[in-house]
Formats: structure tokens, sequence, C-alpha cells
């Protein structure tokens, strides 16, 4: 497919707190960024498990995003230390995978940062759409012919 | 068997505007479970929430799914509406299509697909949702008010007129905060401390305010309405019961060159010290710093001549634990640091001032008992130049970008002031913007340009240099007559930016309660919450959620007051019933969760199970305490068999979401 047409698929799991509420932010300010990020809304970012990541990239997502408060301003004091230490780990084993990691981040947004959120997400988008589609865990069993 | 009602909302244009709506409604119609769907112009009117109530009784329904705003904005309207109608309301999800689809995306084919993907996933989430039922939690009906300044005085005496108690813990050895230290209040130029101290006064006497000075919060746990505060008690080395507040220790300590901090270092006092005759509590403080005695154990004159027995100079930080059922955060401001700058030669010279140091040395418990005179040298300054926006509005790094909006105004005051009592005075206002919104601000702005013969000058000043002759020569540019000026100069006013208190910062990690960029505190909603920060029971009042002056201070400080007595009157409230619960027959007692949960929420009970060859065994399985969970989830991913999950998030739900999603 050529690169012009191809659409990633991006799962974007924002804590319900911080970034949540910057992705709003980006929303009430008009602050463009691709449709091809779909959000869902975790209460922290400590609540994603690393099988929702293996499940979204085995489901045919492109790239996963995890988006949390800044280290030392969690809600729940200490989640995003846990999501940080967590991924760190998911994402080097997903890259001796073969799951590149530019097809995973972790990003700090908080509910201030609108601006941010749209900057990240664009640039994320930018960054997958270039490395093409996953076809190293993607199930070709779950999709619907 | 799985009803699902789908209700699109056009949210006006908002959402119509951008996402052909009827074509959701249609696209979501044919999702597995649908049984019902349907667009309304606005979802949230009273006909809208009808309309779903009606839905929901008509059909059945099981499961609701609201694509319309952030479920930030109305997820509880909404729940609130299917209760209404019988259904449990966390049977309810909100695909948001506006902020995070309608309004980000200009092309409405990639939008409208973007909300049925949305609201896919919202269906595929519902199809899963449990019925939940919120406990209840006793509420602790008390107050804290971090911060003694006019926004936390204001709250707690609002507060304790309405009958509950109230703690207020200020850093400093007395409340008044700046507000204290102020000369003359604009725009009526009335005596800061003649309407500020009648109230420091009231709440010494107030029998329900509790007045914690010279201690500072260490540690917040707890929830909304359960809070539990741990406060340390700075040793002041004098027994605050005891002491007297008589001063005669202030007059015989022999320490005297120990810089008077009220006064901004621009005078001296003794190392034991009352900041200011006002103060309250009215009790003498041990600047141990500069105390003979706790330095060098040599000296004792204070214990020697108090005859009310009030020295203690082996008094120790006291550490207190009480509890509050919500918290008002009011830690104020302060002015920026000048180091960046350089230019204003502040460091140089003595007669560069900023605007705080201007109103003690005006104010007549100032250093000069309120006769201005120039710092350097005590002679009359006959010109006077005032620069504002030192570090405001200012994008290069050096200073705060936004605007510190009380500067205009009292540089206005100032001006006003110094013409009116000395008229051989020049004053020259060099401005990027005269910014004065505000009831009679631009009336008492115009004041101090017609009546009073102000220079006000549109430009900025480039650079001030200490001359040898004791003078300062300020380079300017007048931008509206397009020339370079030169003034010399007798004193320089810097109108240095504010800053949140350093301390707000810790603060506010203890309180989870959010701050933007700038360390403000971040409000619930700009608009509709300002008062609120997004961690429920913790309230802002005053400049530590964004500049301001006096009177939208004390507003604001009522206003949190307000809120503040709106929880503390409730006997009980519902708590998040998102919470995390253990399977017990999966569970094998590893501790894995109990480690992780940042609330000791989980313990370990042994129970008893029936084994397939009907023997008894007792297993150690992990229990949630529902009252202490907070619902973040960490246990659930520390979980190893996958026997911790999240009620409203579970694993499924999730799962199905990122399925929907990906399909």
């Amino acid at each position: 497919m050529p690169i012009s047409e191809f659409k990633p698929k991006i799962v974007a799991f924002c804590c319900n707190w911080c970034s949540y509420a910057g992705a709003d932010l980006a929303g009430t300010n008009r602050l463009n960024y691709p449709a091809d990020v779909k959000i869902i809304r975790v209460p922290c970012s400590c609540r994603v498990n690393p099988i929702f990541i293996l499940r979204a990239f085995q489901r045919g997502a492109d790239g996963v995003i995890l988006c949390g408060c800044h280290p030392g301003d969690c809600h729940y004091t200490t989640g995003n230390y846990y999501t940080r230490r967590r991924m760190t780990l998911l994402f080097s084993m997903l890259d001796y995978l073969g799951i590149e990691k530019e097809r995973t981040r972790v990003e700090w947004v908080s509910a201030a940062e609108g601006a941010k959120f749209a900057a990240v997400m664009q640039d994320f988008v930018k960054t997958v759409t270039e490395l093409g589609e996953n076809k190293r865990l993607e199930d070709r069993r779950c999709k619907k012919p | 068997m799985q009803k699902i009602g789908v209700f699109v909302c056009h949210c006006g244009t908002n959402i119509a505007g951008t996402v052909d709506v009827k074509a959701v409604a249609e696209a979501l119609s044919h999702e597995p479970g649908v049984v019902f769907a349907a667009d309304y112009p606005y979802m949230c009117s009273e006909s809208g929430q009808n309309l779903i109530k009606d839905a929901i009784r008509e059909h059945g329904l099981t499961g609701v799914v609201i694509c319309s705003c952030s479920p930030r904005m109305h997820e509880t309207t909404f729940r609130k509406a299917a209760a209404s109608a019988g259904l449990n309301s966390y049977m309810v999800e909100i695909a948001n299509i506006r902020e995070q689809c309608s309004w980000i995306h200009k092309d409405m084919k990639t939008a409208t697909e973007k909300a049925v993907i949305l609201g896919r996933a919202a269906i595929a989430k519902v199809a899963l949702n449990t019925p939940l039922t919120a406990s209840e939690t006793p509420v602790t009906k008390r107050a804290l008010v971090i911060g003694g300044g006019i926004a936390g005085i204001q709250t707690a005496l609002d507060i304790a007129d309405a009958g509950f108690e109230v703690d207020i813990v200020e850093k400093e050895p007395t409340i008044g905060g700046k507000m204290a230290q102020i000369d003359k209040t604009f725009p009526t130029l009335d005596c800061a401390a003649c309407i500020l101290t009648p109230k420091m006064v009231d709440c010494a006497q107030n029998e329900k305010i509790h007045i914690y000075a010279y201690s500072e919060v260490e540690s917040v746990k707890g929830f909304v309405g359960n809070f539990t505060v741990g406060i340390k008690k700075k040793a002041r080395y004098v027994d605050e019961t005891k002491c007297t507040g008589c001063g005669l220790c202030t007059e015989k300590c022999p320490m005297k060159k120990t810089p008077n901090l009220f006064n901004l270092g621009l005078d001296t006092r003794s190392a034991i010290y009352i900041p200011f005759a006002q103060a309250v509590p009215k009790v003498a403080t041990i600047d141990a710093d500069y105390c003979n005695m706790l330095k060098n154990g040599r000296c004792g004159v204070c214990s020697k001549v108090c005859t009310a027995g009030a020295i203690d100079y082996h008094q120790q930080d006291e550490h207190i634990e009480e509890k509050y059922g919500a918290i008002v955060v009011a830690t104020g401001f302060n002015p920026i640091k000048l180091d960046n700058f350089d230019e204003y030669a502040y460091a140089q010279s003595p007669d560069v001032v900023t605007s705080l140091e201007l109103e003690r040395l005006m104010n007549a418990a100032g250093p000069n008992g309120g006769t201005l005179l120039r710092p350097s040298d005590k002679t009359h300054p006959h010109t006077i130049v005032f620069v504002q926006c030192v570090g405001s509005r200012d994008t290069s790094g050096c200073g705060k970008p936004y605007c510190s909006k009380i500067c205009c105004m009292y540089t206005a005051k100032h001006a006003m002031l110094i013409r009116d009592k000395y008229p051989d005075t020049e004053v020259y206002v060099f401005y990027i913007d005269v910014r004065t919104p505000g009831k009679n601000f631009d009336e008492f702005y115009r004041r101090a340009v017609e009546e009073y013969g102000v220079h006000y000058i549109k430009g900025m000043v480039g650079k001030v240099m200490p001359q040898k002759n004791g003078k300062l020569l300020v380079r300017a540019s007048d931008l509206l007559a397009g020339e370079q000026l030169k003034i010399e100069a007798d004193m320089v006013v810097l109108a240095a930016a504010i800053e949140p208190d350093k301390t707000a910062r810790s603060l506010a990690t203890m309180l989870t309660a959010s701050m933007d960029t700038n360390d403000f505190f971040t409000e619930a909603h700009p608009k509709l919450r300002p008062v609120e920060s997004p961690t429920a029971g913790i309230f802002l009042s005053g400049v530590c959620q964004g500049p301001k002056d006096i009177p939208e201070t004390v507003a604001q400080a009522s206003a949190a007051a307000a809120k503040v007595i709106g929880l503390l009157v409730k006997d009980k409230l519902k708590s998040n019933p998102c919470i995390a619960h253990a399977n017990e027959t999966l569970c094998n007692g590893c501790s894995s969760c109990e480690r992780v949960c940042p609330y000791g929420a989980i313990t370990y009970v042994d129970k008893e199970f029936r084994m397939p060859d009907r023997t008894t065994k007792i297993r150690r399985v992990a229990s949630v305490n529902a009252a202490v969970c907070q619902g973040c989830g960490a246990c659930t991913v520390a979980c190893p068999s996958g026997a911790m999950d999240l009620s409203g998030f579970s694993n499924q739900q999730i799962m199905a979401e990122v399925d929907a999603i990906c399909r």
C-alpha cells in the first residue's frame, strides 16, 4: 500500500485525570490531530495491562500510545511510576519480537497541555505512518473476511 | 440478552457541523445488541433526557450509549437520567464525539467514520458493564485551610460562620500574608492593614477557627470527606500558651542585626521577634539562624526578661495529625526573583526596588516610618521611574509567560500616592499595555494620568545604569513618539511578576491536585468550577489558582467556602463504586497487589474453600477495602493470576474497546 493512502490504526490509552482532560482541552481549543487516533479512557495509566497492548497489536493496531500524568503528579500518587517501569520492559520485549520501538510510546500530558497532546499525536501518527502497517503480531484469523 | 440504546447528540452544530449524526445513529443501530438508535439536537436538555428515559422504559434497555461531549462534562447528567428511568446509572457509557472528534476534525467523512468507531467501542464496553452501587462514607465535619493570607482568612471565616470547625495552617509566624505587607489598596486607597487586621482578629477570636501558625503540612492521606493530614508545628522556642506578646524580649535581645523579612530585608530586627504590631497570634518567635543562645549557647537575655516564662530553648518541632472533610489551598504568591534581569541593576543598586519593597518603604510601619526615602542615602527622591511587566508576559524564558494582572493597578496607585504626598516628585511609568479591567479601575488609572500628572510612556526600559553621583540613568524607548529617552532617576521601581509560592508544588503532590505549567493549581473547569480542584474535596482560593487582586481573591475565597460548606453539611458521601475486587477462586495470595496499592486498601484473609474432592481447604486470598480503594487499577496489572479486576474498567471491557477500535 502506498504511504499516502495508508491510514494507521492508533490506540491511545489516556488516564482520566490528566491526559484525557488534556485531549479534551485539545478539542476545546480546536487543535487538529489525525483522526487515526482513537482514545480509550482508563482511570490511571497504570490500569493499562500489557495484555491490552498485545491485544491491540494482535487485532491489527499499527501503534499504541499511553498517556498519563507527569511523574510526581499522578492522581493516585504512584500509578505512572508503575506504568513507566512496566512499559519500558514491555516495549523492549515487543521490539525484540519485531514490533518496532517507534510503534509504542509513553507520554506525560497534563490536563493543561492540550497543545502538547495534539503535537504528540501528530508526531506519533507521522512516525507510525512512515513505519507502515504492523504485520508482525497481527492475527489474521481475527480479521473479518 | 443485551438491549442497548444509542443516542447521538448534535450539540447544536458543535457535533452535527462536522459529523453526520444521522449516519452515525444508522451505522450504530446495526451493532450487535443495539435495539434502539436515535439522534437529537441537545441530548443534555430536558427533552433530550426524556428521550433517553422513555426509550429505557419502552424498550427495556439494559445499556445506554450516548455519543456526545466528553464524559467529564455530562456523564453525571446522563447517569442520573438513566437512574431515574430505573436503569443502573453505571450502565451508561459515553462516546466522546465532540472534544475528541467533531472539534478536531474538519472533514465530515473522516469525522463521521471516527465517530462510528468511537460509538462502537462504547457499545462493546457497555455490553459488558455490570450494575454497580455506590457505597457511602461518613464526612468529617472539619475543614483545613492551607495558607493564612487574605484568601485563607476569608475562607476560614465564612466556613466558621456556617458553624463548622476550621483549621488554618500558616507557614509564617503570623497570619495576614502579603496583604499585611501592603500599604494601601486600589482603587479605593483604603489602608490595607485597617481592613485586614480586623479580619485577622476575627479569626483569632472565632471559637470555630484554630490557627496553626509557623506550621506546615507534612502529609495528606485519604480522600474527600476523610482526609488525614500531618501538620508540623515548627519550633518557635517560645511557648505559645504562655507568651503575652508584650514585646519586652524583642527590645532587650542583643542580636539587633537580623534582617527583617517582613520588611523584605530593608531594615533589621532582633533575633526574637514579632513580625508586626498586629500579628495574629501575637507571639514572639526566635529566629534560630541568628539567636546566640541557640547557635552558641550563650546569651539567654530573652528568657531572663520574660515575666511569663514563655521562652523554651529546647522546644522541638511538634507533629500533629488531624482529620478533615475538605481542604482549601490558599498558598498565595511571591514576586519572582530578579536574578535574570541584570539590565535593571536590581542587584547593583539599593535604589532599584520591587513594588512590594516600595509598599514597605511607604508604609507607616515600614523602615522609614512612612516617609519615602531612597534606601541608599535616605534622601527624598525627586524622580522615580516605574518599569512595568518585569518578568510578566515574557516568553523569552527569563520570566513568566502570563500577565500578573495586578501590576498595572498597583503602579497607578503608587504613582498617585507619591504625587499626592510629594508633588515635587516626577513619576514616569514605562508600560507595554495598561490593563485596567475591573470596577472603577480605569477611572482610577485615568485619575493618575489626568489629575496627578503621572508621565505614562509606552515603551520598555532597556537599561538602568547606576551613576557615580548616586543617580540611576534609565535608558528607554518611547514607542509612540519614536524616540530614545534618557532619564536620570533617583529611584527605579520594578513591577516584578508574581509566581505561585514555592511550597505549592510539593503540596500539590501531597494532595494529588493538578497544576499547570506555571505551578498554578488547575481548577476542575475553567468556567464552571473555578474554585474546585479536579481532585474531589480539594478547593482553591486566591492566587494559588491564578493571578488576581484582593477583591477577586476575597470573592473566590467566599466561593470556595460555599463549596466546602456544601460538602460538610452532608452526613454521608457516595463513594466511587469503580473499585478493584478480587476473584477469590483465582487468587493465589501472592501479595503482588498489596505491594503496589498506594492506599493500603488490600489486605489478606484466610478463607475456607470447598475442593472438588469434597474436602475443605483454608487459603489466603486478597480482600479489597471498598472505603479505601480509589480505583486506580495498579493491582489489576500486578496480579499474575488475573484475579484482580476493576469494576467499570474491567479487563474484558477495555479489551472489547480495543477490539472495536481495531476492527
